[in-house]
C-alpha cells in the first residue's frame, strides 16, 4: 500500500499551485520604485584589443542615466573562481582576472564591454548602439588542442599559455597503470567528444540591484540556485560589501541545471550600479544573451583506453582529456573536469589501475562550468562507450562484460580516491532486464527491418557522486568553500512550523519533499510545515542546490534541526505530564508516557513553549526554534542501469527512440512522484545531448548555434514514454535519511545508452566500420557514418 | 524593436499607396518580420499590414479549376481546405499552430525563405503569383534565396494553383527550427510531372528537371532510384552537409512519389 503522506508518499507538489496558475514570483516580477534598466553592450568579436570605448554620443541620448565601462571598475574586484586545482606538478592552476566589464581586451562573443543604465530598456539599448567601439580584432582561439600548441595566440596575455592546468589523477599511480596496460591481453581505445551544451533554463537570468543610502544596505535580487554563495562571493571578492550590509534574494527560480550556481558579472554590476546611481537597476537577459552569457556545459575531448586480461577482467583505465574552460574561469569550472570527473572514472567496476589526465584550456568562448551532472556525465559516457566497444571487439555480450566486472562488495575504495558506501549494481541490472524484454529484441528488430528501419539496443550503467560534499575533503581538493547545508526549524505557538533552509528550489519541489520529512518526523500534517528558502536575510548560511545535494545534505540538516526540536519538546511534554523525559514518546503528533494513559498534544507543547506559565524555565529556555548545520562525511553514490532501443532510418540517418528504461538506486525515496519527474527531466536532457543539442562555434569564435533556430532543444515528440524504476534501494549508510539524490541521474546515465544503441543498430545492419559517432547523433552525422 | 508607424488599410489600392514610400514595409502574418524587427535586425519607418484587406482573404476554385488563395490567407485556412489535398497537407505542417494561424501565403512567398515550404508547392504546381500589378508565373517568380520577381511595394494579392491529379510534399525537418532541411513537392498533372525542392539549394527553391523527365515517363519511386541530385549548389551548415542535402532531395522525392501513387 503506497503511503498517502510523509516520507515515501507521492504528495502533490504544493508549489505547482502558484507555478501553474501564474502566481509564481520570479526575479523579473520584482519591480522597485524608481527602477532603471541596464543594457550591456557586448562584444561581437571573439578576441580583440579594446582600443577605445567612446560613450560621448550615447551619454547624450534620451533617458540615459549613466554609462559604465571597464574604467569604472578599475580598483573593483573581479569575479572570483571558487575552486583552485593543483596541477600534476603540484603547481596551482593559472587563474586569470575576470573584470566585471572588459578591460583592455574582449575575450569572447558576449563579453560585456559597457553598460548603459537608462529610464527604459529601449532607451538603454538605443544608447548602447550609439557607443563607438574601436576593437582591433585578434585571432580567435577556438580549438582546444591548437590552443595549447607552442606559439598559440594567448587568451590572457598575463598567463604563460592557454593551459589552465595539466592535472594527473592519481599521478603517483601512473607507473602502475602504464604497467597494467603493458601486461594487458586486450586494449580498447576510443576517442570521443563530449559535446558542449547550452543550459537553457526556461527562465532567463535576471538581476535587480537596490541600495538604501539611509542604511548603506545593498540588496540583490537574482536568479540563483545559491543566494548565500552569491552574497559571499560578490560581497567579499568583488564589491567589498560585508555580509551584514548585503542581502541576496533568489525568489522563485525557473530552472537552472547548474547555470544559476555561478556568480555572474551582471549580478555584481547591478548591485554596484544601484549604489552608484542611487536607484534600483534591473537587467533581464534576453534569450539571445543567454546563449552567449550563461555558462555552457561539458565540452571535453577525450581519448580513453581500457585494458583487459585474458578473462576479460578490466585491469586498467587510462584517459587523456582536454576540457574547455572558455575565456574566463566561471565559479566552479576547474572542479568539473577534475574532482567531479576523475573521481568517477571507476564507474561501477572493479578496475584496479586508473589514471586520468585532464588539460583545462582557455579559449575565446563562453565560460564553461557545471551543467546537470557536471563531470560525471563525461566520465560515464567515455567509460560506458569504451566498454561497449571492448565487448564488440572481444565478441562478448556487453551486459555480461559489465556484470563480470561489477563491484559487488561494499564499502569499496576505488583507485580514484572515493569510497562507495553501498550499492547493488547487479540489482539494478536485473531490474533493468526485467523491464526491457531483451529476449524479445530480435523479434522487434525483425519487425523494424520489415518497415525499412535498423533497430539497435544499447545498455549502460552509471554511478555518480552526489550529496556534495564533505567540507574537509573538498577543502583539500581545492574548494574555497565548505559544502555543508543548514536548516532552522521555527515552531510557532500553535504548532505549525517554518523550516528555513540554505538549499534553494529552482524546480525540484523542495517545498513539498522537505515538508514531508519534517511532518513525518513529528507526526503532523504536511500542511503544518512551511519551507522558506532563497533569502539570505531569513535563512541560515547554506550552500544552495546543485550536485543532487539538497535532500541528502539539506534534508539531513533539517532532520538534525528537527531532532533538536523534538528533544526539547519532549522535555516540555515531560514537564506537562509530570513524567520522566526518558519515558516520553512522540507518535502521530502527540506525546505520551509509556505504560500510562498520559498524553499531551503537539500543539499544547508548542503553546507552552511560547506561553511558559507552566514551564521548566530553570532548565530550558522558552521558545521552540533550532538550527542545525550538517556536513556530510562522504558523498552519496546513486547508481543504475539504463537501456535504450532505437530505430535508425537508413535513408536519412534519423534516429527515433523507441523505448527507454531506467533502473535507478537512489537509496530511500522521499516522494516517488517527484523522483520520477526528476528522472524524466534528466533523461530528456541526456537524450537531448545524445541526439540534438550542440553549441557550435566557427573558427573565428562566432557562435553558430545562437538561437533556437539552430540549437536543438528536445521536444516532447523527441522522447518516448519512459519506463523508470527506483525499487532497487540500498540506503546511503551515512546520512540520517538514507537518501542518495536523484536530480542528475537521468542526464548522467542516458547519453551512452543512446549512442550504444545507434552503433548497435548500424553494426547489426552490416556497418561494421562504425564503432563510434560523436554526439549529437544528428541525421547528417549518422548518415555520413553509414556512408563509410 | 525600433519605433515605426503602422497602418492597416482595408483595400489593395490603399495598401499600394501606403507602400509607395521608400521606407514602408508590407506586413503579412509577421511570423518572420516581427521577430526580425524585435531583434533589431530589420527596421522600417512604416509597417503596412495586409491582413485587413478583405479581397486578399479566402480560398475559392476558379473558372479554370485552379485553387485561388488570397494573399493574406493564413496557412491554417489553406490546411483546412479540401480542394488540393497535397497543398493542404503542406500548409498543415508549417511551423506550429500559432504560426499557421498568423502566417500568410503571400507573406511566405514574398519572403522566399530558402527553407520555407510554400515555394516548393507553388513551383511544383506551376502556380501563378498575382500581384496588384501583374501575373507572375512561379517559374519566373523565385530568383534565389530571399529573392523574388516582386518590385518594391508590389503586393501578392492572390496565388492561383493548378490542381494536379496527385501530389505529395515530403519534408525532412531541420531538427532545431523544424523548417525544411529538405522539402520536396511532387505534382503529377495529366501531361507532365513537376518536382520542386526547397531547403536544399543555396539558390533557393528549384525544379529537379531530371526527376521530372523520369517521372513523366514512369511515375514510380523506382524511376528516381538511379538519379542523383548534384551537391555542388547545395547548402552546407550545422544541420546537413551539401552531400547530405543532395541525398535527401532524392530520398524525399522518392517518398513523395510513393506517397502520391
Amino acid at each position: 500500500m503506497p503511503k498517502d503522506h510523509g516520507i515515501g508518499a507521492s504528495s502533490k507538489r504544493r508549489e505547482d499551485v502558484r507555478f501553474l496558475t501564474g502566481q509564481g514570483r520570479y526575479t523579473d516580477d520584482i519591480n522597485l520604485q524608481g527602477q532603471a534598466y541596464v543594457h550591456f553592450l557586448r562584444s561581437d568579436v571573439a578576441h580583440g584589443m579594446l582600443k577605445s570605448v567612446d560613450t560621448s554620443a550615447a551619454a547624450a541620448m534620451p533617458g540615459v542615466v549613466r554609462i559604465f565601462t571597464g574604467a569604472d571598475f578599475e580598483g573593483v574586484g573581479g569575479v572570483p573562481c571558487g575552486w583552485q586545482v593543483t596541477d600534476k606538478h603540484g603547481e596551482p592552476m593559472q587563474e586569470p582576472a575576470h573584470p566585471v566589464l572588459a578591460q583592455g581586451k574582449v575575450r569572447y562573443v558576449g563579453d560585456a564591454i559597457a553598460a548603459v543604465v537608462a529610464e527604459t530598456k529601449e532607451q538603454a539599448r538605443n544608447a548602447a548602439e550609439a557607443i563607438e567601439l574601436d576593437i582591433e580584432e585578434l585571432p580567435a582561439v577556438v580549438d582546444m588542442k591548437a590552443a595549447v600548441q607552442e606559439g598559440a595566440t594567448k587568451v590572457h596575455d598575463d598567463l604563460t599559455s592557454n593551459l589552465c592546468y595539466d592535472w594527473g589523477f592519481v599521478e603517483e599511480n601512473k607507473p602502475a597503470v602504464d604497467a597494467a596496460f603493458e601486461a594487458a591481453t586486450h586494449v580498447t581505445t576510443l576517442e570521443l567528444v563530449n559535446n558542449r551544451l547550452s543550459p537553457n533554463p526556461m527562465e532567463p537570468r535576471v538581476a535587480v540591484g537596490d541600495y538604501n543610502p539611509g542604511t548603506d544596505d545593498s540588496t540583490l535580487y537574482t536568479t540563483s540556485q545559491n543566494p548565500h554563495v552569491i552574497r559571499l562571493l560578490m560581497g567579499a571578492f568583488v564589491l567589498g560589501i560585508p555580509e551584514h550590509k548585503l542581502r541576496v534574494v533568489a525568489p522563485d527560480v525557473g530552472g537552472g541545471f547548474g547555470s544559476k550556481i555561478f556568480h555572474y558579472v551582471e549580478e555584481a554590476f547591478c548591485t554596484f550600479a544601484a549604489k552608484a546611481c542611487r536607484r534600483p537597476v534591473k537587467w533581464t537577459s534576453s534569450r539571445s544573451e543567454a546563449f552567449v552569457t550563461d555558462a555552457h556545459g561539458r565540452d571535453h575531448v577525450t581519448k580513453i583506453e581500457l585494458a583487459l586480461d585474458a578473462d576479460n577482467n578490466f585491469t586498467g583505465i587510462r584517459t587523456d582529456t582536454y576540457a574547455n574552460m572558455g575565456a574566463y574561469l566561471s565559479t566552479f569550472a576547474p572542479s568539473v573536469p577534475t574532482w567531479l570527473h576523475g573521481t568517477l572514472m571507476a564507474g561501477n567496476y572493479k578496475t584496479p589501475n586508473i589514471y586520468v589526465n585532464v588539460k583545462a584550456v582557455f579559449t575565446n568562448t563562453v565560460p564553461v562550468d557545471a551543467y546537470r551532472g557536471a563531470g560525471r556525465p563525461e566520465a560515464t559516457f567515455q567509460l560506458e562507450r569504451v566498454i561497449d566497444k571492448a565487448a564488440r571487439e572481444l565478441g562478448v555480450d556487453p551486459i555480461e562484460l559489465r556484470r563480470q566486472n561489477f563491484i559487488t562488495e561494499f564499502p569499496y575504495a576505488t583507485p580514484v580516491a572515493v569510497e562507495y558506501d553501498t550499492g547493488d549494481y547487479e540489482g539494478t541490472m536485473t531490474k533493468l532486464l526485467e523491464m526491457i524484454d531483451r529476449d524479445g529484441f530480435e523479434a522487434r528488430r525483425e519487425e523494424s527491418a520489415r518497415n525499412g528501419k535498423l533497430r539497435g539496443l544499447g545498455v549502460n550503467c552509471y554511478i555518480e557522486a552526489c550529496g556534495i560534499a564533505p567540507s574537509a575533503l573538498v577543502g583539500q581538493l581545492g574548494a574555497r568553500a565548505g559544502l555543508y547545508e543548514s536548516a532552522t526549524v521555527r515552531v510557532n505557538a500553535t504548532g505549525g512550523l517554518v523550516v528555513m533552509t540554505g538549499s534553494h528550489s529552482h524546480g525540484q519541489g523542495h517545498e513539498t519533499s522537505f515538508a514531508q520529512v519534517v511532518a513525518d518526523m513529528i507526526g503532523i500534517p504536511e500542511d503544518q510545515v512551511e519551507i522558506v528558502h532563497g533569502d539570505t536575510a531569513n535563512t541560515p548560511m547554506g550552500m544552495g542546490t546543485y550536485g543532487s545535494r539538497s535532500i541528502a545534505v539539506g534534508g539531513s540538516a533539517m532532520v538534525r534541526a528537527t531532532e533538536k526540536i523534538i528533544a526539547k519538546a519532549k522535555k516540555i511534554a515531560a514537564h506537562l505530564m509530570e513524567a520522566a523525559e526518558g519515558d516520553v514518546e512522540l507518535k502521530d503528533g502527540a506525546f505520551s508516557v509509556a505504560g500510562t494513559d498520559k498524553s499531551v498534544a503537539w500543539g499544547d507543547v508548542t503553546l507552552a513553549a511560547y506561553v511558559p506559565h507552566n514551564y521548566p524555565l530553570e532548565e530550558i529556555e522558552p521558545g521552540l526554534e533550532e538550527t542545525a548545520f550538517y556536513d556530510p562525511n562522504n558523498f552519496t553514490y546513486p547508481a543504475g542501469a539504463y537501456a535504450c532501443e532505437v530505430e535508425v532510418d537508413p535513408d536519412t540517418g534519423k534516429v527515433d527512440i523507441c523505448s527507454f528504461a531506467a533502473a535507478d538506486d537512489f537509496g530511500n525515496v522521499i516522494n516517488p512522484m517527484i523522483v520520477e519527474g526528476q528522472v524524466h527531466g534528466g533523461l530528456a536532457q541526456g537524450i537531448g545531448q545524445a541526439l540534438l543539442e550542440n553549441v557550435s562555434y566557427d573558427e573565428n569564435g562566432q557562435l553558430l548555434s545562437a538561437s533556437y533556430m539552430d540549437y536543438t532543444m528536445p521536444r516532447a515528440d523527441d522522447v518516448p514514454n519512459f519506463q523508470v524504476d527506483h525499487s532497487s534501494q540500498t540506503p546511503c549508510t551515512h546520512n540520517p535519511l538514507g537518501v542518495k539524490g536523484c536530480g542528475e541521474a537521468g542526464a548522467i546515465g542516458s547519453p551512452p545508452s543512446v549512442v550504444n544503441a545507434v552503433v548497435d543498430a548500424l553494426q547489426r545492419a552490416g556497418h561494421t566500420n562504425v564503432t563510434h559517432i560523436d554526439m549529437p547523433l544528428t541525421p547528417t552525422r549518422v548518415w555520413a557514418a553509414m556512408q563509410g | 524593436m525600433y519605433n515605426f508607424e503602422f497602418s492597416k488599410p482595408s483595400n489593395i489600392a490603399d495598401a499600394v499607396a501606403a507602400l509607395s514610400s521608400d521606407e514602408a514595409q508590407a506586413l503579412g502574418g509577421g511570423q518572420t518580420l516581427l521577430p526580425t524587427m524585435k531583434q533589431r535586425l530589420a527596421q522600417t519607418d512604416m509597417l503596412v499590414s495586409l491582413t485587413g484587406i478583405g479581397e486578399m482573404q479566402g480560398i475559392c476554385v476558379g473558372d479554370n479549376g485552379e485553387l485561388c488563395i488570397g494573399g493574406a490567407t493564413t496557412h491554417a485556412a489553406v490546411a483546412a481546405d479540401g480542394n488540393y489535398p497535397g497543398l493542404a497537407s503542406l500548409a498543415g505542417r508549417i511551423g506550429d499552430p500559432a504560426v499557421r494561424n498568423r502566417g500568410t501565403i503571400g507573406g511566405s512567398l514574398a519572403n522566399n525563405d530558402p527553407s520555407a515550404c510554400y515555394p516548393a508547392a507553388a513551383l511544383a504546381s506551376g502556380a501563378t503569383i498575382k500581384t496588384n500589378a501583374r501575373d507572375i508565373a512561379a517559374d519566373d517568380y523565385f530568383q534565389g534565396m530571399f529573392e523574388t520577381a516582386l518590385e518594391e511595394g508590389e503586393i501578392i494579392t492572390e496565388v492561383r494553383f493548378p490542381i494536379p491529379e496527385v501530389s505529395n510534399y515530403q519534408k525532412f525537418v531541420q531538427p532545431a527550427s523544424r523548417f525544411a532541411l529538405v522539402g520536396v513537392f511532387v505534382a503529377k498533372f495529366a501531361d507532365d510531372v513537376r518536382v520542386a525542392v526547397t531547403g536544399a539549394s543555396s539558390d533557393g527553391v528549384f525544379r529537379w528537371a531530371e526527376a521530372e523527365a523520369a517521372l513523366s515517363a514512369d511515375f514510380s519511386k523506382a524511376a528516381v532510384d538511379a538519379l542523383a541530385v548534384p551537391s555542388g549548389d547545395m547548402i552546407s551548415d550545422l544541420h546537413g552537409t551539401a552531400e547530405y542535402r543532395a541525398h535527401l532531395a532524392k530520398v524525399m522525392t522518392g517518398r513523395a512519389v510513393a506517397a502520391a501513387c
